[in-house]
């Protein structure tokens, strides 16, 4: 990038995608909300999923947050081939723009030390803002929009009512894909109305415990509607999506047929003896903003 | 107690009979007017497990389970910037003790209070209120003023008074007499499932 500072730009961008995750819901979360509004049998879900909508309307029309929850921050930083940023001053970026949209917005600092539970005050710390990253090929280059020199970062602020609920199970191969779906199935319902319902689930499956995780909150990245390339895993996305909303949970909980709004599985190979599964869920408020940067510096914004 | 509309009646917090909540029903929706004292993980730790007892007077409060984002404006003066609830199963192990010493009537959360917590709403006339979870910004624009803040030190999780207007809806989702709405639909989805898994 030949503007004087990329790494300003790469700053600005990252405190600009925290605050706008926390204020706009993707327009694919709020085309499912309103479906699920539509198609809504109980009286008190379809108030519930009414106030939710009211409630995306008034953040958007008054510059306000959705929810109050500014989460644990979350980035994913996707490069092109060429890109000649270095990553470490990348990392070192993000982690000022968190610390700069948590003080200057103000938003609620949630980074505690998990023993003494001192707060950070800036809702950065030890292995905060947590950071992935990612090559994408030349065809998902082409789908994100990014220019092969350029540097594409999406932050996914988590709430902790959803984040909370988070599974993870080593299964083995005797347990067969049986044991798969009922876990996923399981898990919604051990959720309940924690996670703020209709919820978004994100599947891992296979790889080791820590790459399956991983992948579960992978998986939430993945605009909605979208499916799994690989035909296997897409019809298991599609079986496990309608039964989930065959189990009544509903609009927070309280009973209805929107529980989820979507599920995707990011998969991985795994050993010849393990089926891990992780799922991680996500809240209606389903936060997700990306800034796309170019070379020469300039930035878009989207989901 | 007032009735505003059909199905959506107006009580103002803090009640004086600390009786008056029995008559409320599972399923009934709500909208409160007064005062309704924010409290959160944090700040319930501090009063029970340390014994730090609060300055505010909790008989007949409603409480809500929060920690507000907020600008602060001068010492001990705090102005809103988007006050949402959190989930209240974290914080099941309190509702005897703020009910029993502490006189509280009403809590309001997202998620429910665990079983364990209804021979309590029982025996002391409580409920447990349903807001919309994640709906922050509609409840920021319900609530007119912090009013007081105490536990300062535990930012954001302070013990906080704000003083609300047709706050709501909230959801009669656990009764003083035995129901949890989330219990029944639990139930349900339990039983649906065992049905589902057969498929598989
Ligand atoms: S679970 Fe999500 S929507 Fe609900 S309060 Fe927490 S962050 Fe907000």
């Amino acid at each position: 990038m030949p503007s004087p500072d990329p790494y300003a730009v790469v700053e600005e961008a990252a405190k600009q995608t925290y605050i706008r995750a926390l204020k706009l819901v993707p327009p694919d979360v709020k085309a499912a909300l309103r479906r699920a509004a539509d198609t809504e049998t109980s009286e008190t879900g379809r108030d519930t999923l009414g106030i939710i909508l009211q409630n995306i309307d008034i953040a958007e029309d008054n510059d306000m947050l959705v929810c109050q929850d500014t989460g644990t921050v979350v980035f994913w930083v996707q490069t092109g081939h060429d890109c000649a940023l270095n990553l470490a001053d990348v990392e070192a970026a993000v982690g000022r723009g968190t610390e700069r949209a948590t003080i200057e917005h103000p938003l609620r600092p949630n980074a505690v030390h998990p023993v003494t539970r001192a707060n950070t005050m800036t809702n950065t710390g030890r292995h905060l803002p947590a950071m992935h990253y990612e090559f994408p090929d030349e065809a998902e280059r082409a789908r994100l929009g990014l220019a092969a020199d350029g540097l594409r970062l999406t932050c996914l602020p988590k709430g902790s009512g959803s984040e909370n609920m988070s599974f993870l199970k080593m299964f083995v191969p005797a347990d067969g894909v049986a044991a798969v779906k009922r876990f996923v199935l399981e898990c919604i319902v051990d959720a309940g109305p924690k996670p703020c319902p209709p919820t978004i689930v994100g599947v891992g499956l296979g790889g080791t415990a820590d790459l399956c995780a991983a992948l579960a909150k992978r998986a939430l990245l993945r605009p909605l509607g979208t499916r799994n390339d690989d035909p296997v895993i897409a019809a298991l996305e599609v079986e496990l999506e309608a039964a989930a909303n065959e189990l009544g949970i509903g609009p927070m909980g309280l009973g209805g047929r929107n529980t989820i709004l979507g599920l995707a599985i990011e998969h991985a190979h795994t050993h010849i003896t393990q089926n891990p599964v992780a799922v991680n869920l996500q809240c209606w408020a389903a936060r997700r903003s990306s800034a796309t940067m170019g070379a020469d510096g300039a930035v878009e914004y989207g989901f | 107690m007032t009735r505003s509309n059909s199905d959506e009646r107006h009580i103002a917090f803090p009640i004086t009979d600390l009786d008056a909540l029995r008559e409320l029903r599972a399923g009934q929706k709500l909208r409160l007017d007064g005062t309704v004292i924010g409290i959160r993980d944090a700040t319930q730790i501090a009063i029970f497990d340390r014994g730090e007892k609060p300055r505010m007077d909790l008989r007949g409060a409603a409480l809500i389970h929060t920690a507000p984002n907020v600008r602060k404006l001068g010492p001990g003066r705090y102005e809103k910037v988007c006050i949402g609830t959190t989930t209240s199963a974290r914080m099941d192990r309190f509702t005897r003790g703020l009910m029993e010493e502490y006189g509280v009537r009403a809590i309001i959360g997202k998620g429910g209070l665990l079983a364990g917590s209804l021979p309590v709403l029982r025996e002391l006339g409580g409920v447990y209120l349903a807001i919309t979870g994640g709906a922050a910004a509609l409840e920021t624009t319900q609530i007119e003023a912090i009013e007081e803040v105490e536990f300062e030190e535990l930012m954001p999780e302070c013990l906080w008074k704000f003083r609300v207007k047709d706050f709501g809806p909230l959801i009669v989702a656990m009764d003083a007499h035995g129901r949890s709405l989330y219990e029944e639909v639990t139930a349900g989805a339990r039983e649906t499932l065992a049905g589902i898994v057969e498929r598989f």
